[in-house]
């Protein structure tokens, strides 16, 4: 399979089993239509009747460059990863979101959590929870190493003391059981201060920072409970802390919806206000409500990723240092072929842990209690569900089996699948759709820049 | 070549070879939490 397009100038030829990106000329662009996985030497025929304009050397030359990658294995390569689909079925638990509050500070107009109570009671996690479930974690991550926790509410800051016990009882653990521990945190910033800004810097692998961009945009949608905009309570604070972070990994993370189709805007503000690391991510939220993304948003959308990568390309070419995590693709270190059969490895390898310490596939399942697969306190675990999250794979997603992005968006977020559609294995069109185009913009960045 | 400028040593087949290990970061929580491009995440090998 392969998928063609063009953008920006640039032809692309991505050969979908293999991997290879091809950048090609208008001719091969077009001649590459008549190829297929039982190419031979032969230009056939009908090439040159549809080529005619081009002379018969031109086409026999650029069909000998096609013939000649084919048979590198990088063109029409054939799809041979389906006997992979299994190995991870009884991968070990190595990754948790830990729900520290189900309480906020800010009541965002878009948040998915319920303002942060996600749909019960308000609450926070006590730091016995959050020590069964360090212990659950260690117990269950049988055979790795690494093992990610994200501080996530709700606002984590709300329950910083106990975030602090946490990442210490973590620690005390990481030598007996070979264990190391990347903690990251999910913060709005309001209760940053210096004295959380040094024990963020210190011991978080990433901490992510939700601002929207420009004050008018950040203040429509994040909201203090009074009705006020956060943006100018928050931005000292995040500047703060990403001018004593050093090269340690953040991201500044917005969320984009139909007021603000303009959202290279918010990216350029945020950069100019000392931002390098940045995300934004179109809102989560009912199609009913007013600045929900729609369907006949998309061309806008579409038009707008361009827009912004054309001038990330303009700034990386100026030698300016900035990323934007959406359009951040390794074309040839990224990860194995087993790793992109099944993306986030929600409630497989990924759990949530709530503060009353119920477990669930992921943080936008909570809530959702015919998810929930056990809890912390009486020892439950139910490893049907896990085995059902393994067994979702691009393989048996129907959607995904046809869809060229399959090894890079890895078949969607299973969430969302089951929300829009019902069904974790029904992924949701219209972010197939933003998620294609912004793999397009990413690999005409990489041609972009090779150049 | 010509026509074509090839942008990476195309490597899938090879990772499937040799991957699996597992080390890599599993969930979409660090960067964005509603979404996975898997295509950016670091292999740990
Ligand atoms: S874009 Fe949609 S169809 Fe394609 S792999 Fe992703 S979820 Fe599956
Ligand atoms: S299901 Fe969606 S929200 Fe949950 S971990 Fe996966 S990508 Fe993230």
């Amino acid at each position: 399979m392969i998928h063609k397009f063009s953008l920006n100038g640039y032809n692309i030829i991505l050969d979908v089993y293999s991997g290879a990106v091809h950048v090609v000329d208008d001719l091969t662009f077009r001649l590459v239509d008549f190829t297929d996985e039982n190419m031979t030497p032969q230009v056939p025929a009908k090439a040159y009747d549809a080529l005619s304009e081009y002379s018969a050397e031109d086409i026999d030359s650029a069909y000998a460059e096609l013939f000649e990658i084919f048979n590198r294995g990088q063109l029409h390569a054939a799809d041979d990863y389906e006997k992979f689909a299994d190995m991870m079925i009884n991968a070990s638990v190595k990754s948790m979101c830990l729900n520290i509050s189900h309480d906020c500070n800010l009541a965002c107009e878009y948040c998915f959590a319920s303002k942060g109570g996600f749909g019960g009671e308000r609450c926070l996690m006590s730091g016995e929870t959050a020590r069964k479930a360090i212990d659950f974690l260690i117990e269950r991550s049988v055979g790795r190493r690494n093992l990610e926790v994200d501080f996530f509410g709700g606002e984590p800051l709300m329950n910083f003391d106990v975030v602090r016990k946490t990442v210490e009882y973590a620690r005390s653990k990481e030598a007996e059981y070979g264990k190391n521990f990347r903690f990251t945190i999910t913060t709005n910033g309001l209760l940053l201060d210096d004295d959380k800004i040094d024990f963020i810097n210190r011991e978080m692998h990433n901490c992510v920072l939700s601002i929207d961009g420009r004050r008018e945009v950040n203040d429509r949608l994040r909201l203090d409970w009074g009705g006020k905009g956060c943006h100018d309570r928050i931005l000292p604070k995040f500047k703060k802390l990403v001018a004593l972070r050093g090269d340690k990994d953040y991201y500044a993370r917005a969320t984009y919806t139909r007021y603000n189709l303009d959202f290279t805007n918010d990216i350029m503000y945020l950069y100019e206000q000392g931002f390098d690391q940045l995300s934004e991510e179109p809102v989560v939220s009912d199609p009913k409500l007013d600045f929900s993304i729609q369907e006949s948003d998309l061309p806008r959308i579409f038009e707008e990723y361009e827009t912004l990568a054309k001038k990330l390309i303009e700034m990386k070419k100026a030698g300016e240092r900035i990323n934007f995590f959406h359009f951040m693709i390794d074309l040839d270190q990224g990860p194995c072929a087993i790793r992109r059969l099944r993306g986030c490895s929600c409630g497989n390898e990924y759990v949530a842990v709530t503060p009353q310490g119920d477990i669930f596939p992921c943080h936008q399942f909570v809530g959702h209690d015919e998810w929930k697969m056990g809890n912390l306190n009486d020892g439950t675990f139910n490893t049907d569900i896990k085995k059902k999250f393994a067994r979702t794979t691009i393989y048996n997603k129907r959607k995904c089996r046809e869809c060229w992005a399959r090894f890079y968006c890895s078949g969607g977020c299973n969430a969302i699948n089951n929300e829009k559609n019902g069904s974790i294995l029904e992924p949701y069109g219209l972010y197939c759709e933003m998620e294609k185009k912004r793999l397009e913009c990413a690999i005409m960045m990489q041609a972009a820049l090779a150049d | 070549m010509k026509h074509i400028k090839t942008l990476n040593n195309a490597n899938l087949k090879e990772s499937a070879v040799k991957g699996g290990c597992g080390e890599c970061q599993a969930s979409c929580q660090s960067a964005c939490k509603t979404s996975c491009t898997v295509a950016n995440q670091k292999c740990e090998k």
